[in-house]
């Protein structure tokens, strides 16, 4: 008897809700595993499909989003031995899915917390409402591989927005196995895209990509270029979240500022009189 | 009226058991000083099921386990955790919706239609959302630390009974309180499903206890010395006895209350439109609404043509068999309720109101009220002045604006208001005067979990619903 030979499983990108190889054909060595290479061209797919999933996503209710979000926890808990195996310790796992449920629970109260009404002097309703700012392009941080993922991703698109995220460039196998996972969520195809490989090729087509509404730098480590980002992002004004810093504590409660800065808010004036 | 071939929703989902226990500290346990009473389908009077009546000491050892979960279990639990449990609540809630639909509709009477798509929906939305406030109370605008009040007694009616049971314990259980909970003595089925729900979710015993009675089994809920937090739906007598007997306490209450609520229409709205609401108003839930658009307020130059258009739609009402699913308007919830239903409506008959039903078959057995309109009616009047919670609808006119806010608000209730016209400014400015908690615009009945609802005056105080509903079960 000869034992058994495993199916290997092949590591793709994750564009509009499928998962192609790189168009450029390429792949990197990381984790004893070939992962895609993305390519610049890559990139601008997966901003092609973002934004083509903003109108619907933006447009479903809050209270359908947290429902979508609550079961791509419930997936994840389902699939917590796979991201052990892929070296992701058992703590930062059951981290990430809490995580996952907190950002379910803020769809259809953040408008509560972070709009309301005003009260101008004048015969005037007015209320402020916070709307999506639309395609995020988010940098992932290189650890913690899932928490961090995680914790980019939630927030980014609770409140409607879509994402394209360059994962982790040496730890990608949590990100590609988080694409599985959000597959089988019922979240609509090209909400989240993710992009494997190098940073220094597809953060710069991102942040100069004049069809993203924002990009949130929290995993680019060099402080060069971050900076280029940043400049690049300044051209069609990218709302930006700056790198986190290196000793950033991934486990302490994550506030609504990630959030807040992926939103525009809405204000509606209405006369008031007979 | 169309024919229409019955299309009965199947009972077969529903497993009833003949008798019923107290469900407390986890398990279903026989009554110790209480006896039993009998919860009857209204559509045929068939008995239901024999359901145990907490007693004074049931009610005690009800709340002591509830005290007992809050201090060692409940209320030490992270926010993540309670949010996990009712997040498994509502899901399966969603998974045996249908069976719990049924049920309701049986115990209650109100279409199928209604309890499927209208309450079961929002019973789950109501456990989904505020399982997500339990793990971020520090964002709710209370404080950086909102504690929890600690056992909460809670009374809640017949006419939504699941739905008003999840307004209950879904905020509570959020903020970190642990509940005992009484349901109406004449729907009382679907708080002992969900008491099994929480077993399938493995909440911690006593966390949620389940006691079930009538007025004496509630009062002495509400008067257990060991009790912190006292919420009431229901009418506003019992409200009212409620805040004497609570005075001098330190208990925190939140009431919900009577309504009479005026559906104002302008001259300028949508008819067809109009009408829909008036209709659903009036007639949803057998106008078993403490909501309910009771009072028409019609702008006279057209009134003729409203009422013409809303009696050739009340004529299209399909009054009978709850699980039918073509029915509109089921069984009146008892024979009490229909009593009184009958002894208001011949009062306004009798001061000199018109009465209207459309031609109306009614079955033979259980209890049933055709939908009926007064017109002629004054502001004097009974059937405009006192709460009906039945199918009829008081028919009023005004000329200007000003008028129709000062008949809308000509009321000792404040619970909720219609306007009806093309004009925003106008919805604006009538909104700002009414004197009411909810105000629909264009619509009515609406619900939503994420939205506060309450009444002003005496329709009670506090909200239940959004975050302002946390406040009731905060420590704030």
């Amino acid at each position: 008897m000869s034992e058994r030979v495993a199916v290997r499983k092949t590591y793709k990108l994750f564009i509009g809700g499928k998962f192609p190889r790189s168009e450029s054909g390429r792949s990197y060595l990381v984790q004893d595993t070939n992962v895609s290479l993305a390519s610049r061209k890559d990139a601008r797919d997966a901003v092609v499909a973002a934004r083509a999933a903003v109108k619907g996503w933006a447009g479903a209710t809050a209270y359908n989003r947290g429902q979508i979000l609550y079961r791509v926890a419930e997936m994840l808990e389902g699939r917590r031995e796979q991201f052990v195996a892929l070296g992701v310790p058992t703590g930062e796992v059951d981290a990430a899915i809490d995580r996952w449920v907190w950002y379910a629970g803020w769809a259809d109260k953040l408008a509560q917390v972070y709009g309301g009404a005003n009260p101008v002097a004048g015969p005037y309703f007015n209320l402020s409402a916070p709307e999506p700012t639309g395609v995020v392009a988010v940098v992932a941080p290189e650890s913690p591989s899932l928490l961090g993922l995680v914790s980019v991703i939630a927030p980014a698109i609770v409140t409607g927005n879509t994402v394209v995220v360059a994962a982790s460039p040496s730890a990608p196998l949590a990100a590609v196995t988080l694409a599985e996972v959000l597959a089988t969520s019922d979240l609509p195809g090209g909400v989240v895209n993710i992009l494997t490989g190098r940073i220094g090729e597809t953060a710069p087509t991102l942040a100069s990509h004049m069809d993203v509404n924002a990009i949130d730098l929290t995993g680019v480590t060099d402080a060069e270029l971050a900076a280029d980002l940043e400049v690049k992002a300044a051209e069609n004004l990218k709302r930006v979240l700056r790198p986190a810093p290196a000793d950033h504590d991934w486990t302490a409660d994550p506030g609504i500022t990630r959030m807040t800065t992926l939103l525009e808010t809405k204000t509606v004036w209405h006369p008031k009189g007979v | 009226m169309f024919e229409y071939a019955p299309a009965p929703e199947s009972r077969s989902v529903v497993d009833l058991k003949p008798s019923y226990g107290l469900f407390i500290d986890g398990t279903f346990v026989d009554p110790t000083d209480g006896g039993s009473f009998k919860s009857v389908n209204p559509a045929s009077e068939e008995v239901l099921a024999e359901i145990a009546e907490g007693g004074g000491q049931d009610v005690d050892r009800a709340v002591r386990a509830a005290r007992r979960a809050y201090d060692e279990v409940w209320g030490p639990m992270p926010g993540r955790d309670r949010a996990k449990y009712l997040f498994r609540i509502a899901r399966i809630v969603q998974e045996r919706s249908r069976e719990l639909a049924v049920l309701e509709s049986l115990d209650n009477g109100k279409p199928i239609r209604e309890s499927r798509d209208v309450d079961l929906p929002l019973v789950a939305a109501h456990f989904f959302y505020y399982a997500g406030w339990a793990d971020k109370l520090e964002h709710a605008g209370f404080g950086p630390d909102p504690r929890p009040v600690g056992v909460a007694a809670q009374v809640i009616p017949w006419n939504f009974p699941l739905l008003m049971l999840a307004w209950k314990i879904a905020p509570a259980l959020a903020a970190g309180n642990t509940v005992v909970l009484k349901p109406a003595e004449t729907t009382p089925l679907t708080a002992l499903l969900f008491a099994e729900i929480c077993q399938q979710a493995d909440l911690p015993p006593g966390v949620v206890n389940i006691v079930t009675g009538a007025g004496d089994t509630g009062r002495a809920l509400v008067e257990h010395p060991g009790v912190d937090k006292v919420a009431f739906t229901g009418s506003t007598d019992v409200g009212r006895a409620i805040a004497r007997s609570v005075a001098g306490t330190r208990k925190k209450v939140t009431l919900e209350l009577g309504g009479k609520a005026a559906n104002i229409v302008f001259d300028d709205a949508p008819i067809d439109q109009a009408v829909e609401g008036i209709v659903n108003g009036i007639f949803f839930n057998q106008g078993h609404v403490c909501c309910a658009g009771s009072r028409l307020l019609v702008q006279e130059n057209v009134a003729d043509r409203v009422l013409e258009s809303l009696k050739r739609r009340m004529a299209q009402l399909r009054v009978g068999d709850p699980l039918d699913k073509n029915t509109d308007i089921g069984a009146i919830n008892s024979a009490a309720q229909l009593a009184r239903i009958r002894e208001l409506s011949d009062a306004g008959a009798a001061e000199g109101a018109e009465r209207w039903s459309p031609p109306c078959e009614l079955p033979d057995r259980g209890f049933w009220f055709a939908p009926t309109i007064f017109t002629g009616v004054t502001q004097a009047h009974r059937i405009a002045r006192e709460e009906i919670f039945g199918p009829v609808l008081s028919v009023l006119t005004f000329r200007t604006p000003a008028e129709a806010v000062e008949k809308a608000n000509n009321t000792p209730y404040g619970l909720s208001a219609g306007i009806w016209t093309d004009k925003g400014s106008r919805i604006l400015w009538t909104a700002d005067r009414l004197r009411a908690g909810v105000v629909w615009a264009n619509t009515f009945n609406k619900f939503d979990p994420t939205s506060p609802f309450g009444g002003y005056k005496e329709s009670g105080y506090g909200r239940e619903g959004g975050r302002h509903g946390l406040e009731g079960y905060l420590n704030v």
